[in-house]
């Protein structure tokens, strides 16, 4: 079941994309070989859109000819295709399990769209909204990482799991935007578990390699910036 | 797995508590059900038990509460092993069944909320967009009598609401966004879950629901 040649497991992505980079962490952690496809900023390639034809949206995991689509679903699969190879992603406790889906989803849905609606809202009254927006769910996933983590270093405990990577996969991006708007989202004072936590992941040889650099994606924000201003809203 | 108090704070006419009963049915866990009064007057309990999102259903066992339906339906699977198989075996399978139950609660409920929420030319074009969802939604079935296969399984569950409270929709604004134009295989399947015995037995009663619905989609009450 376990892929062993390059051509078996392929990875649809773009560098800067946090949804890829949990795809990525989690093939890595799990030592997965794959081949990735980058797919060209502002085009969408044939094998995309053959692939996930619902939502066209990278990331997709081609595993033997069968694509797989959604970040957090990928992130699933390959912990339980590739079980015996590196520590589980999932928690072993059922509890636990539900816990890390049920905050993945809250990231999902609260958080990830305040975080990436500082950048584009369109008024300032709508910045300042998803910014408090962004600052209250860290605070929740703060507390949440008080319980869940039981004084380990993870989410996950002593290795990295789950919630580790869904969230994880966003401190590029939230290094970029701390550092374009000039305040820290993650804050030793008001959520100095995350902080300790972030420090973690990023040291991590395997996730902490995953996450582009934070000047990097700056630069990218601004060029982005940009072309929302002067452009029609597309996908 | 030694069965310890299992609590699910729900309300009798949410699909989305509806789900937990039929994995909890599924299972044959014996549950003591609460019934919230959504949306205005939440208990003091529900508000301690989920502080997060404050919504139902809520699922507490042994003193433990978990919020997020689908969430719940997974953790009911994962922790009652024996009896019935609710989530698919194959890792390919168990990502499919996920991907279409969060492309149904992402694009077919707003679909559906906007579809019968609106008025005009409006609702024309989201007529449209509603009916193209359950279209691509149909593809989940390729051929089988259930989501599951040959039994009712997770995507099942999860969906399984549609084939009772869209007529209803569909009835109360006299439109048509699942008919056999568009989705006729997903129309069979909605014909099929409902004569399911265990779901059969535990829609809750049709003339309330209608009512209910009537007032929703006129906006007298929010969601």
């Amino acid at each position: 079941m376990a892929g062993s040649g390059n051509s078996e497991v392929k990875l649809l992505g773009a560098w800067a994309s946090p949804y890829v980079a949990r795809a990525r962490i989690a093939l890595n952690l799990k030592e997965v070989q794959y081949e990735f496809l980058e797919e060209q900023f502002g085009t969408k390639s044939e094998l995309l859109l053959k692939s996930n034809p619902v939502y066209k949206k990278i990331p997709v995991l081609i595993h033997d000819d069968k694509p797989i689509c959604e970040s957090m679903i990928i992130v699933q699969y390959i912990d339980e295709v590739w079980v015996s190879s590196g520590p589980a992603l999932m928690p072993a406790d059922t509890y636990d399990r539900a816990l890390h889906r049920f905050w993945a989803v809250y990231i999902d849905d609260k958080f990830v769209p305040a975080l990436f609606g500082m950048m584009r809202a369109p008024t300032e009254e709508a910045k300042a909204e998803a910014k408090e927006q962004a600052l209250a769910s860290l605070q929740l996933l703060e507390e949440a990482f008080g319980k869940i983590s039981k004084g380990k270093p993870f989410f996950g405990g002593d290795t990295i799991g789950y919630l580790d990577i869904a969230l994880g996969a966003f401190l590029g991006w939230i290094k970029a935007f701390e550092e374009m708007n000039g305040f820290k989202l993650l804050d030793a004072a008001k959520t100095p578990l995350l902080c300790a936590w972030a420090e973690n992941f990023c040291n991590n040889e395997v996730a902490g390699a995953v996450i582009p650099e934070t000047t990097k994606l700056v630069e990218l924000a601004k060029v982005m910036q940009a072309k929302f201003k002067s452009a029609p809203p597309a996908n | 797995m030694a069965e310890k108090e299992v609590k699910l704070f729900g309300m009798w006419a949410s699909p989305f508590a509806l789900r937990v009963e039929w994995a909890l049915k599924l299972k044959g866990i014996e549950y003591e059900y609460v019934n919230e009064d959504i949306p205005f007057n939440k208990s003091e309990e529900l508000l301690r038990l989920n502080p997060v999102t404050k919504k139902i259903p809520v699922l507490v066992h042994n003193g433990k509460p978990l919020a997020e339906s689908l969430v719940i339906l997974e953790y009911i699977d994962d922790t009652w092993t024996e009896g019935y198989s609710i989530m698919p075996e194959d890792p390919y399978d168990r990502a499919q069944a996920r991907f279409w139950a969060k492309f149904a609660d992402d694009k077919c409920v707003s679909a559906t909320y906007a579809v019968f929420t609106s008025f005009g030319e409006a609702q024309q074009k989201l007529l449209q967009e509603a009916r193209d969802a359950f279209q691509t939604l149909e593809q989940a079935l390729s051929g089988k009598q259930f989501f599951g296969g040959d039994q009712i399984g997770y995507l099942d569950l999860a969906i399984g609401w549609f084939a009772f409270w869209m007529p209803i929709f569909e009835e109360i604004k006299n439109l048509s966004v699942v008919d056999n134009e568009n989705a006729p295989l997903l129309k069979e399947w909605f014909a099929r879950i409902l004569d399911v015995d265990m779901i059969k037995t535990s829609l809750p009663p049709r003339d309330k629901i209608c009512e209910l619905s009537k007032q929703f989609l006129s906006g007298q009450i929010k969601r």
